[in-house]
């Protein structure tokens, strides 16, 4: 069923949308990333403008992940203080993230920094969690206790000032490290057109040691916050944000999100963060063989923006 | 009386407005003159009707007319980028900007140009795709290049695989002597705007007669209220937005509620 998107310009399959829409939000449900690492490759593909793809996509992360904080925060597993913290250094970082995009889409290569940066963190973030989940599952294989948290060790930011207590997460640890990873998360998140759920979520489980359930839900409380602010940003910047097309995409997404919700939570953590890691090492492959085989065609084509 | 006097009138006034060199008319017609965008739009197809009043024999003998209908689009800016080899990796090395060409470019002919007329007059009537002006940014200037630039054949095939170019050498059919046809095909991802449409009657290889028209493009009813707020009411379009999706979240895990 053909439907015309007003700001992009151009019909689309409606169904095709609501099936991107389910299948996206059933990940994100799942593992509680916003999916816009998914979501915004996939509608370019479809023929969606870049421009659109990236203001649109925003407000389906909200939609999905409100209905996924709600049931997180209904099992007491979103650390809101916590996520306040992370809030101070995100803003800062997008900030500052939208300001080197517009450096590098001047020196026309973004691009290149968007897929390189795709590559290099996906990589590494999903090599780290497959690593350490495979560990994980082979330890539970052999019958060893579940190495959840040492209490004894102490990473070298622990012994930082400004000391928070956050309940939820049963962490009491400085402001400093958490207000820095909200930062970069904020920061990369801006650059690559992405929500940073992928980037937090290990960050908060390996880093601060956040237990797995806690940092997704608080994950999703942070991505629906700045999704909403990134939403009437782009809509007061590129004026490229297309309604129709978003509110096709978050009814599909918040379908999806449920069952991912459920999914997710019948799992076990250990093999909950494997899959997380195969998915985000598969997108990061998929952009690796992209920068590394030939085009199709050497010359592309994309229309100017209209500044008035 | 009355009757026979109004007739008489009519013939003179037939007469009258064929000017005495007796050279040809052109008439063209469209099946529409203005395209609706609403919500179910996919694209829509245009048929160009014309006739030639006042054939000389003299060019039916010596092979006839030739017809050439160029339909151009609003006009954008776009950036045409060459993707090199760069340390194993592809890259975009070069780029152009091509600076307020047509987003839309069709163009019929009833043989192709080439066997129309020279090359000098298919570039100076803008017969053909690579005939058309494609000005790029050139140092601080505004120019077009010859048609052999890489970028600018880059450019028409890359519209063309998208559509919104296209080139029919055989598109433009004749009903009889003085009656032909073609169809103008505006694709779903078609720009809005006005488009003009130019009918060319040329023989022998010289131009006998021009006549053009216009297709409008336009989104109406909801889609048109859409875009407006889009531009022009931001603020109240971004939080309408972010509501949409607060409201979407909260109903579905209202409907969803396990507990």
């Amino acid at each position: 069923m053909p439907i015309y998107l007003p700001i992009a310009e151009l019909p689309v399959n409606l169904f095709l949308i609501l099936g991107l829409g389910i299948t996206v939000g059933f990940i994100s449900g799942m593992f509680g990333v916003g999916g816009g690492f998914l979501m915004t490759p996939l509608l370019i593909l479809t023929g969606i403008p870049p421009a659109v793809a990236v203001a649109t996509v925003p407000s389906h992360m909200a939609a999905s992940s409100l209905a996924g904080a709600i049931s997180y925060w209904r099992k007491k597993q979103v650390d809101v203080g916590l996520a306040l913290v992370l809030l101070s250094g995100g803003i800062v970082g997008t900030a500052s993230g939208v300001w080197i995009f517009s450096l590098l889409r001047r020196a026309g290569q973004l691009d290149l920094v968007v897929n390189l940066s795709y590559v290099i963190l996906l990589g590494i973030v999903g090599g780290l969690m497959l690593t350490e989940s495979v560990q994980a599952i082979l330890r539970a294989r052999r019958g060893e206790p579940a190495i959840v948290r040492r209490p004894g060790t102490h990473a070298w930011f622990h012994g930082l000032p400004l000391k928070l207590r956050f309940r939820q997460s049963r962490i009491y640890v400085s402001a400093m490290p958490v207000t820095a990873i909200g930062f970069s998360v904020g920061l990369l998140g801006a650059l690559m057109g992405v929500g940073g759920g992928f980037l937090l979520i290990p960050a908060l489980i390996y880093l601060l040691r956040v237990p797995t359930t806690v940092a997704v839900g608080t994950s999703l409380l942070l991505t629906l916050v700045t999704m909403l602010i990134a939403t009437v940003l782009h809509a007061l910047e590129n004026r490229t944000v297309d309604v129709v097309l978003a509110f096709a995409l978050m009814t599909g997404g918040v379908l999806g999100a449920q069952f991912g919700a459920r999914a997710g939570q019948a799992m076990r953590a250990e093999q909950l963060r494997l899959l997380l890691s195969v998915l985000v090492l598969a997108v990061g492959v998929r952009v690796a063989i992209d920068l590394l085989t030939p085009p199709a065609d050497a010359f592309s084509v994309i229309a100017t923006e209209v500044f008035e | 009386m009355m009757r026979r006097g109004l007739i008489v009138l009519a013939i003179a006034a037939a007469f009258a407005a064929v000017p005495a060199s007796a050279a040809e008319r052109l008439v063209v017609t469209l099946s529409t003159h203005r395209v609706l965008i609403q919500s179910n739009f996919t694209g829509a197809d245009l048929v160009l009707f014309g006739s030639i009043d006042n054939i000389d024999p003299d060019v039916m003998e010596r092979g006839g007319y030739d017809v050439v209908v160029s339909v151009r689009g609003p006009k954008r800016s776009f950036i045409t980028r060459h993707k090199a080899r760069l340390l194993g990796i592809w890259v975009n090395t070069e780029s152009r900007e091509f600076v307020e060409v047509p987003a839309y470019l069709a163009v019929s002919t009833n043989r192709p140009p080439a066997n129309i007329g020279a090359t000098d007059f298919l570039r100076r009537l803008r017969i053909g795709l690579v005939n058309n002006l494609l000005t790029q940014r050139i140092g601080a200037d505004v120019a077009d290049v010859h048609a052999q630039d890489p970028f600018r054949a880059g450019f028409i095939r890359v519209k063309t695989t998208e559509g919104l170019f296209r080139e029919e050498p055989n598109g433009v059919t004749y009903l009889g002597n003085s009656l032909f046809r073609t169809s103008v095909p505006i694709p779903g991802t078609a720009p809005t705007g006005t488009y003009e449409v130019e009918t060319l009657l040329i023989a022998a290889g010289a131009l006998v007669n021009r006549e053009t028209t216009a297709i409008e493009v336009v989104k109406v009813g909801f889609e048109a209220v859409i875009a407006q707020a889009a531009r022009d009411q931001r603020l109240d379009y971004g939080l309408g937005t972010a509501l949409l999706a607060l409201l979407t979240g909260l109903f579905a895990s209202l409907v969803f509620r396990r507990d």
